[in-house]
């Protein structure tokens, strides 16, 4: 040591113990490794051994700590006292709490359980609470996948039995080329940085299409600044470059996918054998056969001519639709804003990178049909795409449409391509059709969400109406997936198609940003009938802290802190699997909560045995699980599956099936929170079409038989509703909606305009705008994060060049914001990296005043504002005495990213415009300091 | 006035990457989160939950807009801490001693006991990367997390800077860049890793490593050919697919 440098302890005590558990700072659920310090929180960092984040952590992560703490926390039951919305409540006790709801549900469990909606929203636990709903017997149940990304879920499975993010990802390892659409900053987080990171060390490209170019746009190499709701115009066009030009995986399209299979020439449907298998025509012997018979060679340019009539495969039809000039770049360009030239440009790179950069990865595997390949090859090119192509009412065809793009170059489930995470790939065929129909005191049939295969399977009563609240799985949105919960409240207010009793929520901010109309919503939410009682008589809602949801329940159950709790991140759910691994976590109470607050899980147990649902008791009338702990480890939904895959069996060493262990949760803990599983060698590609990975899954009970299949570029589901709208078949459309069924089901994937184009006038509300959330804030209930809020605790609108300069805007100033339905006054930024016919601003930035503990002269309520006021959940009235839904007209997702506005330069006004009156908080506001330190 | 060592027996500090970056702040909290808990006093926080909240950061990220004279803006992100200089002016004015360099590693850190709060380097920083913590009144900067890089109690893969170990993107290295074969100095050397404004002459340690080329496919020049058509209509697509079947293994062709 030098003279005069102090003694430093260069190695202080780290902590006490590390704690190993699951974060819930957002919904990628990385592993944590929490330090204790005299029993309290000290640092937390990503757990190394993890499969999502391998070690590392985002800023939401580290900022676990300040969740912990915040001031925001709810600390016991309270029970509405003043009207709703006033935030007037008197705190009382869980017993009280939970008679009331018992007494309110038991009732209608009882009577008429359709009129409890239960709905909950940043769920990680939806296998556990549907199976509640299902138990209850009420039709109405979703989780916030509708008004997030279901059109890229459904998508997915449609057309290839999985999509992006928690059903696959690229093989990083191998890829040279990555096209990532309209993902500036979200889903997933970590791992779709370290991949960028990774790849960008192997020497890999990256093209970002998103007119916003911050986050993962910001390092692309190049950068495709698209108009927005234009994806699939786009996608499309290059779907005919490489058709035009013959760059296609013509080996992979036979073997694999339904482009050989015949098309039924009069009814559109798929030529079948008796067994139900599609039907090819074999190359060989030039006669049908089912597309999985052994040495069959699906013969994609054949034709079939049986009874007069000639049957085409589902490639002819494909090149009849796409070498169509409609979609040639040239006639794209002005519609996309991406000229011809960069159109071709990208088209020749993937061509390039997929057939020219092609490898073989020297390993031997067998296909379904029993042939044995000594090599698989490799295309290095991937996708990923999340809501921003999603959360249009294009949405649905335009992922299906990048999923046929990616299966054209033959890069899916191939090294170097896009890559199934275990339970994934899983056909339609494998997922459970939806069930709807409740009886007094009965369970439903089924789950409530599943995948329609055709008009039987809508959820209509027999005269037609809606069977659920959210009017999913009707005509309007055949194939609503994961329901429409940015219609519940609106539906349950207008009481069509009825009126329910009780809404019941979880985590979902439905009185702000989670809302479509946000200030109509709350009128609803307060709206009261002639008798003085509310329109929508009861609504309960369980948070973890004072959100703006609070203030317009009658009964809140405050939940804990993601530290405080059990949870599994269970394969019967949303998994945290890896392309090489099946893998499942926990949550366990690090700390104890320092409140009277219940885990919404266990809580819901109670109320479960309380209510007297069969499931919830043994025999004797006893609960039949303590708590939702109890339930992780002791209920199987198949014998020998339950919710956790690890350490089950006798001995606690099998993973997948095996008898209930009840040392299953000190198993978990001792191995860092979480378990995994991984593929074998051979079976780490091509799983759909793949025997030993077939076999594998069945093997640790993912499926119960092995399940090939063909990719679906062609979805027949699709064809039977259109055929339906067609006149074909019992189950009939209203005649209203059948023009825009037989346009929007096509089974092969279409562009159209969004549909808000249709109803405003384009020329006058001349600009798109959009939100995103920034990546210290994605996904995250925690936006009043004494550390995040200081990275984003402003949102103003960002404005391109081109509108800056026409309105002559500067540093400072304010705009006025108009959309058809609604108008708001908000500070302006300006960006040129952006499309010039774009505006955006972050999202839930905003707050309420008198929420989250924030104080009232908080940025956040005085300069942050909410685009969703110009958003409705209805598209304007087009004169035809009907109300259509603005909403994806084939899956029901919320189509946010449609919304067109004009924008004048505003005075500027004392805060934004509207600014809603203060609600009485009913915690403290949080201190004015902060030197947090928990270690002595 | 304080004097800095001659020379260091080492040159520990960060290389980081503009091209990876991606701007998501994930460095700044975990770097909070540790020397809130760690060395000298916590970093505090004024008005957390109020109007113009304001903490002490000793990593923060900035964004920049880059508008090339043709082509489309970009953005970078620029994470910046303390750039542990060779010539450390911050160093040279310290009154009390309280601000010095190491010997052992080239560390640039405060003495928090001799600290006085004057201020006089953060005025003489030129990259402003020092904080008054308001709560404490003593200068805090980056320690390069000295605490923990040399942490016995850590596993040796957790003896990095916090901010590097929680990096999503693999943007941050650490190591010493005296030695020209570490990866550090060889990542400098290979991606034309630069000093943050030179000019200054504080031969700062830490290295920035410049973004790649952006958007060189709008410059048609330094392209292969654009994709040949095989056909036009359908039926010829037909014609030549069926060709195309029979050259493919099992095929007639």
């Amino acid at each position: 040591m030098a003279d005069g440098q102090p003694q430093l302890d260069l190695s202080p005590k780290v902590s006490d113990e590390i704690r190993k558990t699951t974060c819930y700072m957002c919904a990628c659920r990385c592993g944590i490794n929490v330090h204790m310090k005299d029993g309290k929180v000290a640092y937390i960092e990503g757990n190394r051994d993890h499969p999502v984040n391998k070690g590392v952590l985002c800023a939401k992560g580290s900022a676990g700590i300040m969740q912990v703490n915040a001031p925001s926390r709810l600390k016991k039951p309270l029970k509405r006292v003043g009207p709703r919305g006033s935030g007037e409540y008197e705190e009382i006790s869980w017993e009280e709490a939970m008679s009331t709801a018992v007494g309110w549900l038991t009732e209608l469990h009882e009577t008429a359980p359709h009129k409890l909606a239960f709905f909950t929203g940043r769920d990680q636990s939806q296998s556990f609470t549907s199976f509640w709903a299902q138990h209850f017997g009420t039709p109405n149940y979703a989780a916030h996948g509708g008004f997030c990304s279901v059109n890229m879920a459904a998508a997915g499975i449609y057309t290839m039995g999985g999509a992006f993010w928690e059903f696959g990802q690229p093989d990083w390892d191998h890829t040279k080329l990555f096209m990532i659409f309209g993902v500036a900053e979200d889903h997933d987080s970590n791992p779709i940085k370290a991949g960028i990171g990774k790849i960008k060390a192997n020497g890999a490209k990256v093209i970002g299409v998103n007119p916003v170019r911050s986050g993962y746009n910001a390092v692309a190499d190049e950068w495709v600044g698209i108009t927005p709701g234009t994806d699939g115009l786009f996608v499309l066009a290059l779907i005919h470059e490489l058709m035009k030009a013959g760059k296609i995986d013509l080996h992979y399209l036979a073997q694999y996918t339904n482009a050989a299979v015949l098309v039924d020439a009069e009814t559109g449907l798929l030529l079948r054998d008796e067994d139900g298998k599609q039907l090819v025509i074999d190359r060989t012997t030039g006669k049908p056969a089912p597309f999985d018979q052994k040495g069959v060679r699906p013969d994609l340019s054949a034709t079939y001519r049986q009874a007069g009539v000639t049957h085409r495969t589902v490639m002819h039809l494909m090149a009849e639709k796409y070498l169509d000039p409609q979609y040639a770049p040239e006639n794209v360009a002005e519609k996309t804003g991406i000229s011809a030239q960069k159109i071709k440009t990208i088209a020749a790179e993937l061509a390039r990178v997929a057939f020219d950069e092609a490898f073989e990865l020297d390993q031997e595997w067998t296909d379904f049909r029993g042939e044995t390949h000594k090599t698989m090859t490799g295309r290095p090119v991937s996708f990923h795409a999340m809501r921003g192509i999603s959360a249009h009412s294009n949405g649905f065809q335009t992922c299906r449409a990048l999923h046929v793009l990616q299966i054209l170059l033959g890069t899916v489930e191939v090294p170097g391509g896009f890559r199934f995470k275990p339970p994934y790939p899983k056909p339609v065929e494998a997922h459970p059709t939806p069930h709807g129909y409740g009886r007094p005191g009965k369970p439903l049939a089924g789950p409530h969400l599943g995948f329609p295969r055709g008009p039987e399977d809508l959820q209509l009563n027999e005269d037609g109406s809606a069977c659920r609240i959210d009017k999913a799985f009707t005509w309007e949105n055949p194939m609503s997936v994961h329901g429409l919960m940015h219609m519940v409240i609106s539906n349950a207010h207008a009481q069509d198609p009825y009126p329910i009793d009780t809404l019941f929520m979880y985590m979902a901010n439905m009185s702000w940003n989670s809302s479509m109309n946000t200030s109509g919503v709350i009128k609803m939410l307060t709206d009261r009938n002639d008798d003085g009682g509310y329109r929508i008589p009861r609504i309960i809602y369980s948070d973890a802290y004072s959100s703006e949801m609070v203030a317009y329940a009658d009964l809140i159950l405050p939940d804990t802190t993601y530290l405080e709790r059990h949870d599994c991140i269970s394969l019967l759910d949303r998994p945290i699997c890896e392309a090489d691994g099946a893998a499942d976590a926990i949550r366990w109470p690090v700390i104890e909560p320092d409140r009277d607050v219940r885990g919404f899980q266990s809580v819901l147990i109670e109320l479960g045995a309380r209510i007297g649902l069969p499931h919830f008791l043994n025999e004797d009338g006893t609960p039949k699980w303590k708590d939702y702990a109890d339930y992780i480890v002791n209920h199987e939904r198949r014998p020998g599956v339950g919710p956790l895959a690890g350490f089950r069996g006798e001995d606690g060493d099998q993973f997948g099936r095996g008898t209930v262990n009840p040392e299953q949760l000190d198993k978990y803990i001792e191995n860092g929170g979480f378990a995994i599983e991984h593929v074998p060698d051979a079976a780490r590609y091509m799983k759909p079409w793949n025997q030993d990975y077939q076999d594998w899954a069945v093997k640790i009970g993912l499926f119960d038989a092995p399940q090939p299949y063909l990719f679906q570029l062609y979805v027949e589901p699709m064809r039977k509703f259109q055929r339906a709208a067609e006149g074909h078949g019992d189950i009939q459309p209203p005649d209203h909606m059948r023009d825009r069924l037989k346009e929007v089901m096509d089974p092969l994937p279409i562009w159209y305009a969004p549909l808000e184009d249709s109803s405003v006038d384009p020329d006058e509300f001349d600009v798109h705008a959009l939100t995103q959330r920034p990546m210290a804030m994605y996904h995250s209930w925690g936006t009043q994060n004494a550390w995040l809020r200081q990275l984003h605790g402003e949102n103003p609108l960002y404005l391109p060049t081109k509108l800056w300069e026409k309105h002559g805007f500067a540093e400072g100033d304010w705009a006025r914001v108009t959309s058809v339905h609604g108008e708001i006054t908000v500070p302006v930024a300006h960006q040129a990296a952006l499309n010039e016919n774009t505006v955006w601003t972050w999202n839930a930035i905003g707050k309420r005043k008198g929420t989250w503990a924030l104080s009232e002269d908080a940025p956040e309520s005085n300069k942050g504002f909410l685009l969703n006021h110009l958003i409705h959940e209805l598209l304007p009235p087009k004169g035809d005495g009907l109300r259509w839904a603005n909403s994806d007209p084939i899956t029901g997702q919320a189509a946010w990213f449609d919304l067109r506005v004009k924008i004048e330069k505003a005075d500027p006004p004392t805060e934004s415009q509207p600014a809603l009156d203060p609600i009485k908080s009913p915690v403290p506001q949080g201190p004015d300091h902060l030197e947090w330190k928990v270690g002595k | 006035m304080t004097d800095l060592p001659t020379k260091t027996d080492r040159t520990l500090g960060l290389v980081i990457d503009l091209d990876t970056c991606v701007g998501c702040h994930a460095c700044v909290i975990s770097c909070k989160g540790w020397n809130t808990e760690n060395y000298g006093a916590p970093l505090s926080d004024q008005r957390p939950y109020g109007t113009e909240p304001m903490g002490t950061f000793l990593n923060r990220v900035h964004s920049y807009e880059v508008q090339p004279e043709q082509g489309n803006a970009q953005t970078v992100h620029f994470p910046k801490s303390c750039l542990h200089c060779e010539n450390a002016p911050c160093v040279t004015v310290c009154p009390t001693g309280a601000s010095y360099k190491r010997v052992e590693d080239g560390i640039v850190l405060v003495n928090e006991d001799h600290c006085i709060g004057c201020g006089l380097c953060a005025w003489a920083c030129p990259y402003g990367a020092r904080e008054l913590d308001q709560a404490e009144g003593v200068m805090k900067k980056c320690t390069l997390c000295v605490d923990r890089i040399y942490n016995e109690n850590l596993p040796e893969e957790d003896q990095i800077p916090s901010c590097v170990r929680t990096c999503p993107a693999g943007a941050r290295h650490f190591g010493d860049l005296s030695d020209p074969n570490s990866d550090v100095s060889q990542l400098v050397e290979s991606r034309g890793g630069f000093d943050l404004m030179p000019e200054m002459g504080t031969l700062p340690v830490n290295k920035y490593l410049p973004p790649r080329l952006k958007d060189s496919w709008d410059d048609q020049s330094l392209l292969a050919p654009l994709l040949e058509p095989v056909a036009e209509e359908p039926q010829g697509f037909l014609g030549w697919l069926d060709k195309t079947l029979d050259k493919l293994p099992g095929g007639t062709a």
